[in-house]
């Protein structure tokens, strides 16, 4: 009975596919086939699904969310408000559609949307586009590469560094609309690019964003990036993204979860050569009824790899955090080097997290750490500081702020930080 | 220093307290006139830090009788924050870490809101800078712990340094320093001592609770009482403190039981 329905929710979710001419690449065109055909297969996971436990998708599954076939206006002041001063260019999509009024490209490097792209630069996309992001188990990944049209594109040229933040800005603003958020980044070997992805809102509604993102990194390049999910209070939000990391290569990312009624990021870094090295952390602080749920998975299957992971969550109100972090060491990944803490701050009473760290190694020489804390505010250090004149709650506020702070000040984009930082401030500000 | 006209800052009497169930302040008996220096010294176990917590407010421990006046004003009237912007002070034997915090963050929304409570100016972080940094000259400390997280990574004699700073930011009325000696080598002990001296003036208390007679010779005290059985059995000048350097508290308990002394912790 329940697999009918939900199997009827991702045809119905399908039917809304725009109707497009098919590519001239006839890859493109067989990698959509592929991805509507396993639409067709699959259903929408249910806490009966292990990865799917603790988050029950099913409110999704009460709306028909279809896309926006046109963009809608925004008004300069509110891509003001989200726009970065350092960034060296800026792709925008509103509601999932490219908007170039609202996109600049000033770092010299292809920045563009895959639609453009792919007539120049089918070869390169090919080799990547959709060989990461494995959709065949997955609905929504399929989902994405079903409607697969347009996204972003980030090729970095060989030794090629960028300074300056490439900005992916993905706004929201029309009610029950659904969009597939797709990006693309190909670094080849010794480039380095700070790349930015950033969920807004302008709605308070109902509203799905479900995004896939594929990062392939060659040898000895590095990606930092930065994902900032703050959808509206109503938004369900599910995203994938799959890492690819060459030989000495180096993938560092900060995601922050703030928004969405109920989020899930799957994020997944394949360590597919030796001297890989990844840094990972993430914060989720939720408030209401907010679900918040992030899915790691760190694959070290070569040797002399390192990852390093801490993940928070701050949970306020009946809000809900999960937390899922497997590190995979395969046979024969020796002197693999990985932590993961996973430290989690419960607000009140009726907050909660399920947490799991999930260890799989099946090498001998390795160094696995991994730790996970729940728990309230340290009671010392709330005496400590109002034994200094603060009061409860200011005292309260500064130690919330300072547990979300740790993971927010490793944005390598200054005005990015500062702004999430007020976020946290604003927040811990009202908990009073 | 004593002051012939001054005024009582501290009146404890009859003070009980307990921890976990267990008794630990049994009659505690103290006043403390503004200008003052008392210590309090006894044995482990004694009930010292007992009595710092809990004039500080700390709510591990309760309090089960007796009564404590700070400025004519009960003390237990207030929070432990409402305590603080009054002016006490605890300067504490395990300094908190607190990861995340700037300590200059923290510092200076103390000092701020001790300001408001005595109707003066904040400072805004440029001003609060320039204020702290000379502040930290009395305790020769580097600016550089301005920049870090509160007391994480400080050495013993960093954390300690931090109170009297703090103290001295906050120029409080009654300055309570718990074992504020432990774990300092004697260059820091001179450093630390010589910031409390000078904070110390007439119109201000300081309370030190140690174990030895060590930092007394820096920072002079006005009184020294012994503690024992949570409460105090022995009371006398600066002197005391040396016949306990050599004697041990032996003797006191010895005496204390005899019933030969019974010196009441009053003072004047």
């Amino acid at each position: 009975m329940t697999v009918v329905a939900t199997n009827s929710y991702l045809a119905s979710l399908l039917a809304g596919r725009p109707q497009t001419a098919p590519s001239p690449l006839a890859w493109f065109n067989d990698l959509r086939a592929h991805a509507v055909d396993r639409v067709g297969a699959l259903t929408v996971p249910t806490t009966h699904d292990e990865e799917w436990r603790f988050t029950d998708i099913s409110p999704l599954t009460r709306i028909p969310f279809q896309p926006a076939y046109n963009a809608a206006q925004v008004d300069p002041e509110d891509l003001e408000r989200f726009a970065l001063p350092e960034a060296g260019a800026r792709l925008t999509f509103v509601d999932g559609v490219y908007v170039p009024q609202l996109s600049f490209n000033n770092v010299g490097i292809e920045v563009e949307n895959i639609a453009d792209g792919l007539n120049k630069h089918g070869v390169a996309i090919q080799a990547h586009l959709g060989r990461h992001a494995a959709f065949d188990a997955n609905a929504f990944a399929a989902l994405n590469t079903a409607f697969l049209n347009d996204g972003a594109l980030i090729l970095v040229p060989r030794n090629m560094t960028v300074a300056a933040p490439l900005h992916l800005l993905f706004m929201a603003t029309q009610k029950e609309a659904a969009s597939y958020p797709r990006c693309l980044v190909v670094a080849e070997s010794g480039s380095a690019i700070t790349l930015v992805e950033d969920f807004v809102a302008l709605q308070d509604g109902a509203y799905f964003t479900n995004a896939v993102t594929e990062i392939a990194i060659a040898d000895n390049a590095s990606v930092n990036h930065v994902r900032v999910q703050r959808e509206g209070a109503q938004a369900f939000h599910i995203a994938n993204c799959a890492v690819s990391l060459a030989h000495t290569s180096r993938y560092h990312s900060v995601s922050v979860a703030f928004g969405a009624r109920i989020s899930r990021y799957n994020l997944n870094v394949l360590q597919s050569a030796e001297g890989a090295e990844c840094a990972i952390d993430g914060l989720a602080l939720i408030n209401d009824s907010q679900l918040a749920d992030t899915h790691t998975c760190i694959d070290h299957a070569k040797p002399h790899g390192t990852s390093r992971q801490q993940h928070k969550c701050i949970v306020d109100g009946a809000a809900r955090a999960v937390f899922n972090g497997k590190i995979m060491v395969r046979q024969g990944a020796q002197q693999t080097n990985s932590s993961q803490s996973s430290r989690n701050l419960l607000l009140t009473a009726k907050s909660r997290v399920d947490t799991k760290p999930q260890l799989e190694i099946f090498a001998d020489d390795v160094k696995c750490a991994h730790g996970a804390t729940v728990g309230q505010l340290d009671a010392d250090e709330v005496f400590y500081l109002k034994s200094r004149g603060l009061s409860e709650a200011a005292a309260r506020n500064l130690l919330t702020y300072a547990f979300g702070a740790e993971i927010i000040d490793r944005i390598p984009v200054a005005s990015l930080k500062h702004h999430l930082e007020q976020t946290v401030l604003d927040h811990t500000n009202r908990l009073a | 220093m004593i002051y012939q006209d001054s005024k009582t800052l501290l009146e404890v009497r009859g003070l009980r307290a307990t921890v976990n169930g267990i008794e630990i302040l049994k009659s505690f008996d103290l006043n403390v006139k503004s200008g003052e220096v008392h210590a309090i010294m006894g044995p482990n176990g004694s009930g010292k830090s007992t009595f710092a917590k809990v004039l500080a407010g700390h709510p591990a421990y309760e309090v089960t009788g007796g009564e404590v006046l700070f400025q004519g004003k009960n003390l237990f009237d207030l929070k432990p924050e409402e305590r603080a912007r009054a002016g006490v002070f605890l300067g504490f034997q395990y300094p908190i870490e607190i990861p995340g915090v700037a300590n200059s963050q923290f510092l200076r929304l103390a000092y701020n809101t001790v300001q408001v409570e005595r109707g003066k100016e904040e400072l805004d972080p440029l001003e609060f800078d320039d204020f702290v940094r000379e502040k930290m000259k009395l305790l020769e400390m580097n600016p550089d712990f301005l920049d870090r997280s509160v007391n994480e990574g400080f050495s013993g004699g960093e954390k300690k340094r931090n109170e009297i700073l703090q103290m001295a930011l906050l120029e409080p009325k009654l300055a309570i320093l718990d074992e504020t000696d432990s774990g300092l080598d004697i260059d820091a002990l001179r450093v630390v001592a010589g910031g409390v001296n000078q904070l110390a003036n007439k119109d201000n208390a300081v309370v030190l609770v140690t174990h030895y007679q060590r930092l007394l010779n820096y920072i002079v005290p006005d009184y020294v009482h012994v503690m024992e059985f949570g409460r105090v059995i022995k009371t006398g000048g600066k002197e005391l403190a040396l016949e306990l350097e050599t004697r041990g508290y032996d003797w006191v308990s010895a005496e204390y039981k005899a019933g030969g002394v019974k010196s009441a912790g009053t003072t004047a």
